[in-house]
């Protein structure tokens, strides 16, 4: 029985999702308890998972127990374990603040979607098959479209035919890369394909070449690399924004694609595809990293504020990891843990400034329990822009730290600190204007511009949010205070990332069983 | 034949991005649609060319096979493909009759700051 645990965090949601739809269409109360019931079910499992993970076996489970690379395997590693127990973990906050503020009730089958969205991200971070990876992905992106969209209106819908139409496109893309890398290598299987790619002969590795650079152009666009981010900040921007709160692990799922794919089987030592990357993921992530800051000091509404706030830390992300370095995946991936918690929680704060103030960064009359929402924000602040005391800070100097000996140093150390400053200048703005500047004005001075809140929303708990909200700074600060073990497991991650033979040997079932 | 299919992909998927340039959401789905038709061909060909033979082992006689990988392959993406394209029509649709324009682009927003900010 233990054995197929390690396929539940897919098949729960995938079981909960359409029980949603089916059976308690018009029951919201019993749909919010069971979509809780699923998300504190699948932290559990999660964890159980990470445990079973923690000393670093590689866990496999063979679907069909048709054996690997002839079936399709969910693979289990450190890595893995990290994402799941990640996502699990973001997933429960932003469940709970959807339920407190009622962004449920404004349109139909959110809590379907949701689990639907789960599943797809959980199957993500276990397939061990590079098309069963494409699967996953069309999974979380269809039940992303849904979300992206709930409760309708023009703008939400105008920036909806964006994303899609993009992330189409994307998946066309990611179609044509596998189909290149399978008509060279004949597998899909992504250890089998780590085995046969060292094995191309030199002469072969044109199409290989091509194949590799497609998928990484792929991966680029759900990371919102640089010239490929343009979905991004209208997308999240005109999302609901607990709805962009959960989509800020679906831009790590590109990140720990690269991670996976360009460790595993196009590996720094792969002689085919060597000096393939280097030369150009580098300078996109810096540029990512610039245009996110500048983005944050340009925002005239929240939700893009959020948005660009999410891009600058994805650039943070993508420069630690194309140095392709262990000990800077190893920073890449605390400081990932920790973008995924900052970034959900600045698009909460940013929901609950507007609900209360409408979208726009005004100076406006003081809202309704102010202090604590400005608390908030502040917290947001300095931990998307990597300040002291946050962990944040810890991730940035863990990456600077790894830089050391690049070739890029000086850059790389000038563009993290110089777009950490306008972060920070911009986040300050935005703050200042709408919590401070706001207790100076007359009045009758307020509502000829900003719009009025969405609609008036029945009683709720009002605490929930904000039970939300402080779970996620809870998340953070544990984050802080347990930077030695987090760091450590980081680290074990990374250098397991870096031996892949454990993991071909395992899926491939080479060594015992 | 390979001069066939590689014809037919380069000009759909040419085609496709053309549309999609076209920057209207009706164009735009079908050239969505057009590169999925060329993805699907390339999927198919990914397999090799081959004409008259089973996608399936007969182990009773020394017979040609073809691959039968990519055909499972296309029978997902076709799938995938065209649940996508129902989404995107009903999204594009929604985002029609909402506004009564069929742009992909998104109209400048009049600024809440007003001149001031």
């Amino acid at each position: 029985m233990m054995e197929h645990l390690l396929i539940a965090p897919v098949v729960l949601p995938a079981l909960v999702a359409p029980f949603i739809i089916m059976v308690l269409r018009h029951h919201l109360d019993l749909q919010r308890i069971f979509s809780l019931a699923s998300a504190v079910l699948l932290a559990g499992i999660t964890l159980a998972l990470a445990a079973q993970s923690a000393d670093g076996t590689v866990k496999i489970y063979e679907l069909g127990d048709w054996p690997a690379p002839f079936g399709i395997v969910l693979v289990l590693d450190r890595l893995s374990a990290m994402m799941i127990v990640l996502t699990s973990l973001l997933a429960l906050p932003v469940l709970l603040y959807a339920i407190g503020s009622g962004w449920d009730t404004r349109g139909s089958n959110f809590h379907a979607l949701f689990q639907f969205q789960l599943m797809g991200i959980m199957g993500a971070f276990l397939t061990g098959d590079a098309f069963n990876l494409f699967v996953f992905f069309e999974v979380l992106l269809i039940a992303s479209y849904g979300l992206m969209i709930h409760s309708g209106g023009t703008r939400r819908f105008q920036a909806g035919v964006q994303y899609v139409v993009f992330n189409l496109l994307g998946s066309t893309l990611f179609l044509f890369a596998l189909g290149t890398l399978y008509s060279v290598t004949g597998t899909l299987n992504m250890a089998d394909l780590a085995v046969k790619v060292a094995q191309i002969p030199a002469e072969d590795t044109a199409l290989l070449r091509v194949g590799a650079v497609m998928l990484l152009l792929v991966f680029a666009i759900k990371a919102s690399l640089l010239p490929l981010h343009f979905w991004l900040p209208s997308a999240y921007a005109n999302a609901p924004m607990p709805v962009a709160a959960l989509f800020a692990i679906m831009t790590k799922v590109g990140a720990y694609s690269i991670l996976r794919i360009y460790t595993l089987v196009f590996g720094p030592e792969v002689e085919a595809t060597a000096g393939l990357t280097e030369s150009w993921l580098l300078p996109a992530a810096l540029l990512t990293l610039g245009a996110g800051a500048i983005g944050v000091l340009g925002s005239k509404k929240l939700g893009r504020l959020a948005a660009f706030g999410a891009i600058a830390s994805m650039g943070t992300l993508l420069i630690a990891i194309s140095l392709f370095t262990e000990t800077a995946a190893a920073a890449a991936l605390y400081y990932l843990v920790h973008s995924t918690l900052a970034a959900a929680l600045l698009f909460l704060v940013a929901d609950l400034v507007m609900e209360r103030q409408g979208q726009w960064i005004l100076p406006q009359l003081p809202m309704p329990q102010t202090g604590l929402i400005s608390a908030l924000f502040f917290a947001a602040a300095i931990a998307l822009a990597g300040m002291p005391p946050l962990s944040g800070f810890l991730g940035k100097l863990l990456v600077l730290d790894a830089t050391r000996g690049a070739e890029l140093a000086p850059w790389i150390w000038g563009v993290i600190l110089l777009g950490s400053l306008i972060t920070i200048i911009g986040m300050a703005r935005a703050g200042s204007l709408l919590f401070w500047k706001g207790h100076g004005l007359p009045p009758e001075d307020t509502d000829t511009s900003a719009e009025p809140p969405v609609d008036t929303l029945p009683a709720r708990p009002a605490q929930l949010p904000f039970v939300a909200c402080f779970g996620l700074l809870g998340g953070l600060v544990a984050l802080t205070v347990f930077a030695g073990p987090a760091t450590r497991y980081a680290e074990a991650t990374a250098a397991q990332l870096y031996a892949p033979s454990a993991y071909i040997d395992t899926v491939l079932g080479r060594t015992e069983e | 034949m390979e001069l066939l299919v590689a014809s037919a992909v380069g000009i759909l998927t040419a085609a496709g991005v053309y549309l999609i340039l076209r920057r209207r959401s009706f164009p735009v789905i079908l050239g969505l649609s057009l590169l999925t038709y060329a993805v699907n061909v390339f999927l198919f060909a990914t397999g090799r060319l081959a004409t008259g033979a089973p996608p399936i082992l007969n182990k009773y006689e020394e017979v040609a096979y073809t691959d039968p990988l990519p055909q499972a392959l296309v029978l997902t993406a076709i799938v995938i493909s065209f649940g996508m394209t129902a989404v995107v029509v009903m999204i594009a649709l929604g985002a029609y009759l909402s506004s009564l324009d069929d742009r992909t682009a998104m109209p400048a927003e009049p600024d809440g700051a007003g001149d001031d900010a």
